[in-house]
């Protein structure tokens, strides 16, 4: 069915009741997905995912990975070099992003600069043939959603940038997609509307049940929204998992490190005791449960440690001997408030603490001064070998 | 003590400038100025000062054609004929330039070189432009006409500056917003009605306006293109002088066209400040309200935050 049809039949239904009737089918699918731009530059390679309906997906990943031009493929805005996207076990990649039943909302929005943000919100209705009462009628009551029926009128250059995001969101939404594919939706906000706009973005997605793909480079962004973060680099999907996993569980070193303020040890297994395997990088050795991986005793290793899991030595004791702690220099200690990061290098190697922020009074200008972290064996991650 | 020194010095060159503006002013209009002056001489005066009384003769002799000498009627034929001329220049020039433009939105094989030749013509002298089209015409078959030879010659002209123009609109236009327009339901040609010409119109305009403008006062290019009696008006007033005595009657047509030109600006001036003054004081009312409201209702993430306060 096509988008067209579809927006005319459910006319007479307000957006905001549009939670009572979220799309049904099996959702979209991402199969072998590859785009190879002109000049033989991979941008997105045999990436296969599935997403259902009323899941909240983010791709994360940093500048250049792919992540946009999977959304682009999806949108009908690129087209793939290989592979399929398929929705509701249709093929969309015969349609043109006019065709297709998703609808993007852009980092910069794309707001008619020349029509009224009323005018913005009914363009796609109008575009899909609705008469103009009912268009005008259901542009107004999903202004109304997103809190802004009292600027209708105003051309989108006299709005704040949130004003213009509500806007993008109320535009999109109206023509009720199957999709919503957001493109660094919150990028261009200033920091405080973008700590708003995750909450209000994720409750307007709950109450919709719609399927949101949200693409960013901002881990912090993408724990706080998602269902599933898909984290891509150099065009290849490095992990796909909920917030939970990708934050204390990262497959490799990649996501460790990209996932922010973990440890990665690298080094080779000194030991390997059943499932328990004791990896030594030359100063620090770290033990951790290697279930279903064979590597054996001088085999390669690395090893992640979530910062928040580094305990200062004196509050409780971590490993055994030798094992699940480190002596290090305080480097620079970073007061964010509720907690307090600190920087610290073992015989040259960095590696960063997460501990809680009343005990900046014992840690305020401490740099320089020597002190032991240490860590449970359950807060470290054997990462795969890349 | 130093202060006062800076405050005498930054006097000093503030008049420095003034004189020099004053002087530049003067070489820039002091031959319009002339000309207007002469254009009020008397009836035996001549094109040179000293002035021999003043009449509106000069002025009358535009449009009488029954005062002795007067060529009223070849300068309104012919300025009829520069008139039609400029404004199908123009039109043809801003869709030519909107169209040749969008093909460079995207990159395509020997770009850079189809550029260089599109702007070729805008580099070559004039003369030879149109020595080298007259030959084409002729190769062809085509007689010299107004609205052939003479037309095509100044398309040709200033279709590279309209070119330049539009590109210059292009590459302050965001193709997302044509991408929000496809994803919205648009087909191609209706987001090229709803947004693309409507955001894009003022620049074609401009191009048009350039194309009436090279075409208006076009005389190299188009010398070789007109029959006798179908010529435009920088051409009849060329031959005018070389055929008889340059009278006073061409300061008063070179000061008409002048002041229309002016007029013109000036109503366009007039226009874009009152737009731009009542659409300031819309922002600046809305903006008001739009903080009322956030402070009423308190709930809006953002219009407590940063309206008013936005790009």
């Amino acid at each position: 069915m096509s988008q067209g049809a579809e927006a005319t039949e459910q006319t007479d239904t307000p957006a905001g009741a549009a939670s009572a009737e979220a799309p049904k089918g099996s959702g979209l699918e991402l199969r072998n997905l590859t785009k190879v731009f002109a000049g033989g530059v991979i941008a997105v390679e045999d990436v296969n995912l599935t997403v259902e309906h009323g899941e909240y997906v983010v791709l994360l990943g940093p500048s250049g990975c792919g992540k946009t031009t999977t959304l682009r493929m999806i949108g009908g805005h690129e087209v793939p070099t290989s592979g399929d996207v398929v929705l509701d076990g249709e093929s969309l990649l015969a349609l043109s992003p006019d065709k297709r039943p998703t609808t993007t909302v852009f980092q910069h929005f794309a707001l008619f600069p020349h029509k009224s943000v009323l005018e913005n919100v009914e363009f796609g209705l109008k575009m899909h043939g609705v008469s103009k009462e009912a268009r005008r009628q259901e542009a107004t009551e999903t202004l109304e959603m997103v809190g802004l029926s009292e600027l209708a009128d105003r051309k989108p250059s006299a709005l704040s940038g949130g004003q213009q995001q509500r806007v993008a969101l109320a535009r999109v939404l109206v023509t009720k997609p199957k999709a919503l594919l957001l493109d660094e939706p919150l990028g261009d906000l200033d920091r405080l509307l973008q700590l708003r706009m995750r909450v209000e973005l994720r409750n307007l997605q709950r109450q919709l049940g719609l399927m949101f793909i949200h693409v960013t480079h901002n881990q912090e962004e993408s724990l706080s929204m998602a269902d599933t973060i898909v984290v891509m680099n150099d065009a290849v999907i490095q992990q796909v998992g909920d917030p939970l996993t990708l934050a204390t569980q990262p497959a490799n070193e990649l996501v460790a490190t990209f996932m922010g303020d973990n440890n990665v040890i690298r080094g080779t297994i000194e030991s390997r005791d059943g499932d328990r395997i004791v990896v030594d990088d030359g100063h620090v050795k770290a033990s951790c449960i290697a279930t279903g991986d064979d590597r054996g005793v001088g085999d390669a290793a690395s090893l992640s440690v979530r910062a928040a899991g580094l305990l200062l030595a004196e509050d409780e004791a971590g490993g055994g001997a030798g094992v699940n702690h480190a002596d290090c220099e305080i480097v620079f200690v970073e007061y964010l408030g509720d907690l307090i990061k600190l920087h610290l290098s073992a015989a040259g190697e960095r590696m960063t603490a997460k501990v809680p922020g009343d005990l900046y009074e014992r840690l305020r200008g401490s740099e320089g001064s020597a002190i032991r972290v240490n860590w449970k064996e359950e807060d470290v991650q054997l990462l795969a070998a890349s | 003590m130093k202060g006062s020194d800076t405050l005498r010095e930054g006097r000093w060159s503030t008049r420095l400038l003034a004189v020099y503006f004053v002087l530049f002013i003067i070489f820039l209009y002091g031959a319009m100025i002339v000309m207007t002056v002469l254009s009020f001489n008397g009836p035996e005066g001549g094109v040179t000062f000293p002035l021999k009384g003043t009449s509106f003769r000069w002025w009358e002799a535009l449009y009488n054609q029954d005062l002795s000498g007067s060529n009223a009627d070849r300068i309104r034929a012919a300025g009829l004929n520069s008139l039609y001329l400029g404004l199908v220049t123009g039109a043809v020039t801003g869709l030519l330039a909107l169209t040749l433009s969008m093909a460079f939105k995207r990159r395509f094989r020997l770009d850079g070189v189809v550029f260089f030749l599109v702007l070729l013509c805008l580099m070559t002298p004039g003369f030879l432009l149109s020595l080298g089209t007259s030959f084409f015409w002729q190769w062809m078959n085509i007689r010299p006409d107004l609205w052939k030879t003479a037309l095509g010659t100044n398309v040709v002209w200033a279709l590279p500056f309209g070119f330049l123009v539009m590109i210059a609109v292009w590459n302050r236009y965001d193709d997302q917003i044509e991408e929000g327009a496809r994803d919205l339901g648009a087909s191609a040609v209706r987001t090229f009605r709803e947004i693309t010409l409507p955001l894009v119109w003022l620049g074609v305009f401009g191009t048009f306006l350039f194309g009436f403008t090279l075409s208006w006062n076009e005389y190299d290019r188009t010398a070789l293109f007109l029959t006798g009696g179908d010529v435009t008006l920088p051409i009849q007033i060329f031959s005018l002088t070389v055929v008889s005595t340059i009278r006073p009657d061409l300061y008063a047509l070179g000061t008409g066209t002048t002041g229309v030109a002016l007029l013109a600006v000036g109503v366009g001036v007039v226009y874009a400040l009152i737009r731009l003054r009542r659409r300031g004081a819309g922002v600046e009312a809305e903006t008001q309200v739009a903080e009322e409201l956030g402070e009423v209702t308190g709930t809006d993430a953002d219009r407590g935050i940063t309206a008013g306060s936005d790009r």
